[in-house]
């Protein structure tokens, strides 16, 4: 999912946040991402800060909901993939099934979900195997060493490494605790190691690269969408993060 | 039967377990261990009931409505939770809460709260044990809920309006739960019910059982029928437990615009699954109801186990049931009970003489806090 050797970027979009939405992964993609994460907006986004929880209430007021989010996504041709993120309630509530093949449906390779830690993650985890569909376990600067062994042997994809204890959202500067951990990840398991929650500049990103194989970048973009930024306005803040990535 | 010692895994049948993210995994472990051993410990047990007797006011009495049981032809008995300090049970579970948070070397207390009275606890707790308390409320229930904002504030609390979905309790959840995964290594969350991931929904359930072991020596005899107002559900889950290895017929009242049991399907909310409201995709409804502390879309992970096995029973009654039985029971006993505990009230008023609550019946019912919080709510009602 994540190509070895180089340092992926992985840009987020919140589904539905706009009628044309969909421009963004386009914008991204063309700007050098190497997959992309496609938010399914729930209305209790327990682990974001404020303005991921701006974006999925836009979204969510907009009459956003997840089949329309997938059929929107079948509706353009990405060549990079493409991985979900959502709230458990949402996968337990269509069947971790159905919902898997749900994503799998739209061309969606990969499954990231917050409230999931690994003790309550068998079901979904097989589900998204028999669809196709990798399961991402997050692993947090607080996880011991034994529970971060499990999360790398079970995690699928890649393991995305959280980079600070908080919520997400933008922040001035990376936290220490990111390359600590991302390194910890990286002692236990041979998948690539992203870090993600709060990096929002090509610096952040370049910094956090040292320690891992790439980087999530959420709320920097989204504030910007939030604040009306265009597909081709991000485009250029896409661009600047790969540029820094290398 | 008897409620589960500790739940393996933190599940009661399908029910429970910790949705929470990682960040989060290993404080609900420590603090489940640290619930454990000090359950089991002697001198922690005797601090708290020193403190629940000399602090609290325990045992609270147990009222025979005589008047009231007698215009409805039952045997009606009033246990009295708005007797204790603060005006509610909610000041049970924290006061254990905060001895642990204390045992952990936590000097932060972190709260949410619908009513405003598990937030007054929790500022009393920290007052009285010398840490500090950042209580999240939505500016919906600071509005109707004011004077419990100021009895927070004067006890040193700092009360942190929550303006995002439907402004009440769901959400000072959501902001409580974002406050805790910022400041783990100092904070306590003190969550309020018996919701939220394991141990939560065990241990507020252990701390409430006060209610009902006390409520169990003090019936004359084994009622027919234990019943209590049932929001999150630690009122309800703590008297139940008193009774559950009874015959009694357990019932928990909720309220018609946020009833989890009766209009709810499983779910993932707050850290376990339980009955929830939402919709067909999974998006969590917003409640409604006069009764802030009630007017949540979820239920305790415990609660949804009991109703799955039949062995206690969900109802529902309308806010225009409520405040007429705060009405009839003010006039009837002389006791002005919250808008929450009113709702077991109601049902009882509607039930008696029917199939479900036939005359003769011997009633335990849990009032659960007291009103003075909602005189406002209430004179309002009135001038309209
Ligand atoms: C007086 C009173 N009763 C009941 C409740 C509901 O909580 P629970 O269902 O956990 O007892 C509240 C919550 O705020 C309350 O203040």
């Amino acid at each position: 999912m994540i190509p070895y050797g180089g340092k992926a970027l992985v840009p987020y979009v919140t589904g539905g946040i706009t009628a044309d939405w969909t421009s963004y992964v386009l914008a991204y993609e063309a700007a050098g991402a190497d997959a992309i994460e496609i938010g399914l907006p729930f209305s209790d986004p327990m682990l974001d800060g404020v303005t991921i929880q701006q974006a999925s209430d836009r979204a969510l007021a907009r009459g956003a909901t997840v089949d329309g989010i997938l059929a929107d996504l079948s509706e353009i041709k990405v060549g990079v993939p493409l991985i979900a993120m959502t709230y458990a309630n949402l996968v337990f509530r269509a069947g971790p099934a159905v919902f898997c093949r749900r994503l799998a449906g739209a061309g969606i390779t990969g499954l990231i979900v917050p409230d999931l830690p690994v003790d309550e993650a068998a079901a979904v985890s097989a589900a998204a195997a028999d669809a196709g569909v990798a399961l991402i376990l997050l692993a947090a600067p607080v996880t011991p060493d034994d529970r971060l062994a499990e999360i790398g042997a079970r995690s699928r994809g890649f393991v995305y490494a959280v980079s600070l204890m908080g919520t997400t959202g933008e922040r001035d500067t990376l936290d220490a605790s990111a390359s600590r951990l991302a390194t910890r990840v990286k002692a236990v398991t041979d998948l690539p190691v992203l870090i993600g929650f709060g990096v929002s500049t090509p610096a952040q990103a370049a910094t956090a690269a040292e320690s891992a194989d790439g980087v999530v970048v959420a709320s920097a973009l989204m504030r910007r969408v939030l604040d009306g930024a265009t597909p081709d306005d991000v485009r250029t803040d896409v661009a600047a993060l790969r540029a820094a990535l290398g | 039967m008897t409620l589960m010692a500790e739940p393996a895994a933190g599940r009661f049948g399908d029910f429970g377990g910790r949705y929470v993210p990682e960040s989060l995994v290993p404080a609900c472990a420590e603090l489940a261990g640290a619930f454990r051993e000090a359950w089991a410990d002697k001198t922690f047990r005797d601090e708290l009931d020193h403190l629940l007797a000399v602090y609290a006011g325990r045992p609270t009495p147990l009222t025979p409505a005589l008047r009231l049981g007698g215009e409805l032809g039952i045997d009606l008995w009033l246990k009295r939770e708005d007797l204790a300090h603060t005006g509610s049970h909610k000041i049970n579970n924290v006061l254990g809460q905060a001895l642990l948070a204390r045992r952990l070397g936590r000097t932060r207390l972190i709260a949410e709260t619908g009513a405003g009275q598990h937030g007054v606890a929790t500022a009393t707790a920290a007052a009285l044990l010398g840490l500090s308390a950042t209580i999240f409320m939505g500016s919906r229930d600071i509005e109707r809920q004011r004077l419990n904002v100021f009895r927070m504030e004067m006890l040193g609390a700092t009360v942190v309006p929550v303006t995002s979905g439907s402004r009440t309790l769901k959400d000072a959840t959501n902001e409580a739960m974002r406050a805790w995964v910022a400041d783990v290594p100092h904070s306590h969350f003190l969550l309020g019910s018996v919701g939220g991931p394991h141990p939560y929904p065990w241990m507020v359930r252990e701390f409430q059982r006060v209610i009902g072991t006390e409520a169990r020596s003090q019936v004359p005899s084994v009622p027919d029928v234990v019943v209590a107002c049932v929001g999150g559900g630690s009122n309800a889950a703590g008297t139940f437990a008193g009774f559950v290895d009874t015959t009694a017929r357990l019932i928990g009242v909720e309220a018609a615009g946020g009833a989890a049991m009766t209009a709810g399907a499983p779910g993932v909310v707050h850290g376990s699954r339980s009955m929830v409201l939402q919709d067909a995709e999974g998006q969590i409804a917003e409640a409604s109801s006069i009764a802030a502390g009630l007017d949540y879309p979820g239920i305790g992970p415990e609660h949804a186990h009991l109703g799955a096995l039949g062995r206690a029973e969900y109802r529902t009654v309308t806010d225009a049931e409520v405040v007429a039985a705060i009405h009839r029971l003010a006039r009837a006993e002389g006791i002005i009970c919250a808008l929450e505990s009113a709702h077991a009230v109601a049902w009882v008023l509607r039930a008696a003489g029917s199939a479900d609550l036939p005359a003769g019946s011997r009633v335990l019912l849990t009032l659960s806090g007291r009103g003075d919080k909602d005189m406002v709510t209430l004179s309002e009602g009135a001038d309209k």
